[in-house]
């Protein structure tokens, strides 16, 4: 039976195996994948995104819970980073998930960030593809804790939820661009520290900020009955994740978001945009690995050396190796 | 281009809540360029294979400073069986009486590391497992 026949019958060392061979860029992935993709597009892709500490972790422990809760099963890809000095790494996000264990109608995976720039593994869109394939309702990713400027999960997943916690930035932090854009729902946790009622505050004053604008140039008429889609209002929530207080609430958030998603035709927008990028992403990945194997390293040094001294600069060697692409 | 990365699973069985040498463990396999899935404290034997399956290691490193050992060990070797991964080489670590150290080898472990080990050896000695396991699947 192949890897991918034996993911689809429930098989969790099949999919586990699968998950690190597509880490590792194994010249059989691409098979694995390309077998599964007809079984997949069926489970809710979910991001939770916010800064290190804020308690995805513990977040993602709690509304798991809750969707087996439900009855649906539930895929867990953990992300956390690489050493950029050993290209070593802790995964540590299983330490707060220990409430799950010995369900079998929940697979955590852990991955580490292995490079990857913007919170997310190279290979995770892949890795949340196989889950979906596999049969998991909901598949749930934990960003590694990003700043500002992590919104490459919002391209990934249907719904993506931020996280704050207390304490974390003013009125002027709330209205910059980034992370606080990409999120469909809003989660403040630690509701029970001091200050939460401040950041809501703030996040909710961004937040009317932001609907006020789009409601006027976007949907002019929107209590209109010829307007089919209403828009969506991102919630802003508060949960005490450790204790699990808020959080059948933002489940039901979550349902009624992929209900919304499913019902004004911006799921298949999303779907549509996902599928681009991974293309695309292989795509860039093939042209550059071909690039890597046509140049030699002699060449490649030689250059690098031609241009620390200043003999000839970065932008015309690369446009020289690109000529070497046949 | 780089080679892939080991994977190892630290863990911590039973009930002492020590886990300084299960951190300072993953940091030296971090250091040398693996990637470590750390459990946490207070893991059943259940709970460290089921996890060693989900993360698809190939290797478990579990820290016993309770002198529960004896009662432990075996669990998580028959766990690791009954899950069908008794392949993956499982390294113990922690004061383990030298009278006790036969037995847990007899029982398939692949090396027992007591109180002043450095970190050098256990590293070397994951990844030589690690890398012998490889051989004799793909020879």
């Amino acid at each position: 039976m192949s890897l991918a026949k034996k993911i689809i019958s429930g098989d969790r060392r099949a999919l586990a195996r699968a998950l690190t061979l597509i880490e590792d860029g194994d010249a059989a992935s691409e098979r694995i994948l390309a077998e599964l993709h007809v079984h997949g597009g069926k489970a809710h892709l979910v991001g939770v995104t916010g800064a290190p500490g804020v308690g995805k972790s513990t977040l993602v422990n709690a509304l798991a819970q809750s969707v087996r809760s439900r009855g649906d099963t539930v895929g867990v890809l953990a992300v956390d980073p690489t050493s950029p000095f050993s290209s070593g790494a802790v995964l540590g996000d299983r330490v707060r998930m220990r409430d799950l264990a010995g369900d079998k109608g929940i697979y955590i995976r852990s991955m580490a960030t292995r490079g990857a720039l913007g919170g997310l593994a190279h290979a995770t869109a892949a890795a949340a593809d196989v889950l979906d394939a596999a049969g998991f309702d909901r598949v749930l990713i934990e960003t590694v804790g990003v700043g500002q400027a992590g919104v490459e999960i919002s391209a990934n997943v249907h719904t993506t939820i931020v996280l704050m916690a207390p304490g974390s930035g003013d009125y002027v932090q709330a209205i910059k661009a980034g992370i606080l854009e990409i999120a469909d729902i809003l989660v403040v946790n630690k509701a029970d520290l001091p200050g939460a009622e401040q950041t809501r505050a703030y996040l909710r004053s961004t937040l009317t900020m932001g609907q006020s604008v789009r409601a006027v140039a976007g949907h002019p008429h929107r209590e209109q009955a010829d307007v089919p889609s209403p828009g969506w209002e991102v919630p802003l929530l508060t949960t005490v994740a450790s204790v699990g207080e808020g959080v059948d609430e933002l489940l039901q958030s979550l349902v009624a978001h992929h209900d919304y998603l499913a019902g004004s035709g911006e799921l298949d927008n999303r779907q549509r945009e996902r599928m681009r990028a991974i293309v695309e992403s292989r795509l860039r990945n093939r042209l550059y690995t071909r690039l890597v194997q046509q140049v030699s390293q002699q060449r490649f040094d030689a250059l690098l050396q031609a241009i620390v001294a200043r003999e000839t600069d970065p932008y015309s060697a690369a446009a020289s190796l690109m000529e070497d692409l046949d | 281009m780089s080679t892939n990365p080991i994977r190892v699973l630290i863990a911590k069985p039973g009930l002492d809540g020590h886990d300084r040498g299960a951190k300072v463990v993953a940091r030296a396999l971090r250091d040398d360029g693996m990637e470590v899935v750390y459990t946490g404290l207070r893991q059943t034997p259940e709970m460290i294979a089921e996890a060693a399956l989900h993360e698809d290691v190939q290797a478990v490193g579990v820290s016993i400073l309770s002198g529960a050992h004896n009662a432990l060990v075996p669990r998580v070797m028959t766990q690791l069986q009954d899950k069908d991964i008794s392949h993956v080489p499982v390294f113990v670590g922690g004061i383990i009486p030298d009278e006790d150290v036969a037995a847990l080898l007899n029982l398939g472990v692949a090396a027992v590391f007591g109180p002043g080990t450095r970190t050098g050896e256990i590293v070397a000695a994951v990844r030589g497992a690690v890398e012998r396991a490889a051989a004799g699947a793909s020879g």
